[in-house]
C-alpha cells in the first residue's frame, strides 16, 4: 500500500511527473550514448594506434626510443625471438622491423618518410598493413626492390604504382646510402598521416641497402588480446637480457594514453554536469510535491505516522520517479546505440583536426557494462540523496503548523 | 476513572509580532465513556485545547495525561505512537487522503498499526457499512459528498478502536439533516463501543447532544456542565 500511495501521489500532476521523466530520461540517455561514444572514440584509437605499427608491445635496443637511428639496432635478434617463443602466451604473434628516418624522393617531391622494412609474413599477423593494400600487391618475402606506400603519399608525389621511388638514408657506416624501389601497392590507412609517413619494403632490402647485417631496429609483439600488455611485458623484461629494453603500447603512445585519460575525466564530468542539472530538477519536483501537500502530512502524523515514515514515503516517491526515468533512458540510450553502431558517426568532415589527436574518421559507439551501470547508479544513488532534502522537510512539520495550512 | 486529565495548561502562540495567550490556565479532567462539548466562540481556545489534549502540540507549561500516559515525559515519536494507537481524530474540513479510496483511507491507520492486509480490508469494510457507506469502498474523497467524507473520517477515527477521538467542528461544514445523521451515529459509538468522545464545537447541536458541556472562554473554563448529573 505504500508503493501505492507513492505511485498515485506521482499521478497526482501528471505535467510535473512528465517534465521530470524527461529530464531524468535525456540525462541517462546522454550519460549512456555520449559514453558510449567517448568510449567507441577511445577504442578505435587504441586499436588503430596498436595496428599502426605499434603492437601491444615493443623490444628495442635501450637507446633506440631516444634516438632510433640505425646504431641503436638490435643485433642478434634471434636471441631475443628464442626468448619469445617461451614466454608469450599462445596466439601472440611477432614481428622484426627495421625502422629508419629516410627521404623519398622522385622527379616531382621530395619528403621525410619512415622506412619501415619489414617481413611481410610475419608483419600481416601484426600490424595493418597486411590488409591494407587496396591497389597492386603486398610484398613478397624475396622482393628487394619492391615498396608499398600510401595514398596520400602516392598522390603527393604525383606518382602511381609501378613507378620508381628513391629512398636515402644513413647507413650502419655512417655514409648515405639509397635505392630505388619500385612501387608495387598502394595502400589505404584510417588517417592520412599514415599514409603520407611509412613506407614499407622486405626487411632483407632495408637491411641489405642500409648495411645492417641481420640487425633489426624492433620487434613488434601482439599478444592475443591487443590492449592487455603489462603482465607480458613484465615477463618479457625478466626473461630478456639486460640489453634489451620492454615497452608496452601506453608508453610507446604517450599522447594517446593522454587522450584516453583526458576522454575518462570529460566522461566524468560530463555525468557531473548531467547530474547537476537533473538534481536540481528532482529536488525542485519534489519540494513542490511536499510543499502542496504539507496539509496532509500534518495529518498523517496527527493519524500517528512518524517522521521516518514520511521521509520513507517521499524517498519512494523518488524512487519510482527515478526508476521509470532510468528504464526509459537506458531503453532510449541502447535503441540509439544500437542503431549508431550500424552507420557510424562520419567525422570526415573533421578529419584534419581529428587527425592531429588520432582520431578515427567514423565514430562507432561501445557499450561498456561498467559505464552503463556507472550512469546508472550516478542517477540513481545521487537522486534518492537529493531527495532526502524535500523529504526531510515533509517530516519537520509539526502536525498543528502543517494543519493549519493552506 | 479519568481518561483525560488537564492541569493548570498554558499555550501563548506568536501571531506576527503579538504575543496571543490561547489557554490561560485549564484545568480539566474527562472520564472514560464521556461524549463531551468543548464550547466557545471563535478565538476561545477551545481548539488549541484540542490539539493539545491530541499530543498535536505542546503546552507551554501544566500538564495533559491521556490514558494515563503523561504527555511532558514522552518523546515526539511515543506521542506518535500513543496516537496510533489511542487517539483517533475528525477534523472540521475531513482531510482524507485524495489518492486514496473511501476503503483504502480508512485501512490506512492499520496498515501504520501493522495489521495484515486480510483483517485490514475486512474491519475498513465492516466500519464503512457501520457508517451508511457499504456501496462506496472504492470511491476517492473527490467523488463523495462532505457528509460522506466526514462519514469516512468517523470510520478512520474509530476503526482501530481508540480509547478516546477527538473531533474538531465536525459538523461545521455539513448541513443540519448530515450533521444530525453524523453526530447521532457518533451518540450511538459512544454508547456502544464506550468510546469517549470530545468535540470542540459552536454549533448548537452538538451541544444539545453532549452529555457535557464546558464551555471556554479566554482561554479558561468559564463553565462546566455535566447533563447526565
Amino acid at each position: 500500500m505504500h508503493f501505492q500511495l507513492a505511485w498515485r501521489n506521482i499521478w497526482r500532476n501528471p505535467r510535473r511527473t512528465a517534465v521530470i521523466l524527461i529530464a531524468v530520461v535525456i540525462g541517462v540517455w546522454s550519460m549512456v550514448f555520449l559514453g558510449a561514444l567517448m568510449v567507441g572514440v577511445s577504442d578505435q584509437m587504441v586499436r588503430n594506434s596498436i595496428a599502426t605499427l605499434t603492437g601491444s608491445l615493443q623490444i628495442h635496443s635501450p637507446g633506440y626510443r631516444a634516438d632510433p637511428v640505425i646504431d641503436h639496432s638490435m643485433d642478434h635478434p634471434e636471441e631475443v625471438i628464442s626468448v619469445l617463443k617461451k614466454t608469450l602466451p599462445v596466439g601472440a604473434e611477432w614481428a622484426s622491423r627495421v625502422r629508419v628516418h629516410a627521404v623519398a624522393s622522385n622527379a616531382r617531391h621530395s619528403s621525410g618518410v619512415t622506412l619501415v622494412g619489414i617481413d611481410p609474413a610475419r608483419e600481416a599477423a601484426v600490424s595493418f598493413i597486411g590488409g591494407a593494400v587496396d591497389e597492386g600487391r603486398y610484398l613478397d618475402a624475396e622482393d628487394p626492390y619492391g615498396i608499398l606506400v600510401g595514398r596520400a603519399l602516392l598522390e603527393n608525389y604525383e606518382t602511381r604504382s609501378g613507378h620508381k621511388l628513391v629512398l636515402m638514408s644513413e647507413d650502419a657506416a655512417g655514409e648515405i646510402a639509397s635505392r630505388a624501389f619500385r612501387i608495387v601497392g598502394v595502400y589505404t590507412a584510417e588517417l592520412a598521416a599514415t599514409e603520407k609517413q611509412f613506407v614499407f619494403v622486405t626487411k632483407a632490402a632495408a637491411q641489405e641497402m642500409l648495411g645492417m647485417g641481420d640487425a633489426v631496429s624492433e620487434i613488434a609483439v601482439l599478444l592475443p588480446n591487443p590492449t592487455a600488455g603489462d603482465d607480458s611485458a613484465a615477463a618479457l623484461q625478466s626473461a630478456l637480457p639486460e640489453q634489451y629494453a620492454v615497452h608496452t603500447w601506453r608508453e610507446l603512445l604517450p599522447l594517446v594514453e593522454a587522450y584516453l585519460e583526458i576522454n575518462r575525466k570529460s566522461v566524468a564530468i560530463w555525468y557531473f554536469v548531467v547530474f547537476i542539472a537533473m538534481g536540481f530538477g528532482i529536488v525542485n519536483t519534489m519540494l513542490m510535491a511536499v510543499y502542496e501537500r504539507i496539509r496532509e502530512f500534518g495529518l498523517l502524523k496527527a493519524l500517528g505516522m512518524k517522521p521516518g515514515w514520511i521521509i520513507r514515503g517521499v524517498v519512494t516517491e523518488s524512487l519510482l520517479l527515478l526508476m521509470m526515468g532510468i528504464l526509459a533512458g537506458n531503453f532510449l540510450a541502447l535503441s540509439t546505440v544500437l542503431i549508431v553502431a550500424r552507420t557510424g558517426i562520419d567525422l570526415s568532415v573533421f578529419a584534419a583536426g581529428a587527425e592531429f589527436a588520432g582520431m578515427p574518421r567514423v565514430i562507432y559507439p561501445v557499450l561498456k557494462t561498467e559505464h552503463v551501470t556507472a550512469a546508472n547508479l550516478v542517477v540513481l544513488v545521487l537522486g534518492l540523496i537529493v531527495s532526502l532534502y524535500p523529504a526531510f522537510k515533509a517530516a519537520r512539520f509539526t502536525p498543528v503548523e502543517a494543519l493549519a495550512h493552506t | 476513572m479519568a481518561i483525560v486529565e488537564c492541569t493548570d495548561v498554558v499555550k501563548t502562540y506568536q501571531q506576527g509580532k503579538v504575543d496571543v495567550r490561547a489557554l490561560r490556565g485549564v484545568t480539566l479532567s474527562i472520564d472514560t465513556g464521556g461524549f463531551v462539548a468543548l464550547a466557545g466562540p471563535s478565538g476561545s481556545g477551545k481548539t488549541t485545547l484540542l490539539n493539545l489534549i491530541g499530543g498535536l502540540d505542546e503546552p507551554d507549561s501544566g500538564h495533559i495525561t491521556v490514558d494515563g500516559n503523561p504527555f511532558d515525559e514522552m518523546s515526539q515519536s511515543r506521542l506518535a505512537e500513543l496516537r496510533l494507537n489511542k487517539i483517533g481524530f475528525i477534523f472540521q474540513a475531513y482531510n482524507l487522503i485524495p489518492v486514496l479510496s473511501a476503503v483504502e483511507n480508512v485501512e490506512y491507520v492499520m496498515l501504520l498499526q501493522g495489521v495484515g492486509a486480510g483483517e485490514r480490508r475486512e474491519r475498513a469494510r465492516a466500519i464503512l457499512d457501520e457508517v451508511g457507506l457499504s456501496d462506496m469502498y472504492n470511491r476517492r474523497p473527490a467523488e463523495l459528498s462532505g457528509g460522506q467524507q466526514q462519514r469516512v473520517a468517523v470510520a478512520r477515527a474509530i476503526v482501530s478502536n481508540p480509547a478516546l477521538v477527538l473531533a474538531d467542528e465536525p459538523t461545521a461544514n455539513l448541513d443540519s439533516k448530515t450533521g444530525n445523521g453524523l453526530l447521532e451515529m457518533m451518540a450511538e459509538m459512544n454508547r456502544t463501543k464506550k468510546v469517549t468522545f470530545i468535540f470542540s464545537t459552536h454549533d448548537q447541536r452538538v451541544m444539545d447532544y453532549a452529555r457535557r458541556l464546558i464551555r471556554i472562554q479566554d482561554g479558561r473554563v468559564a463553565e462546566d456542565v455535566d447533563k447526565a448529573a
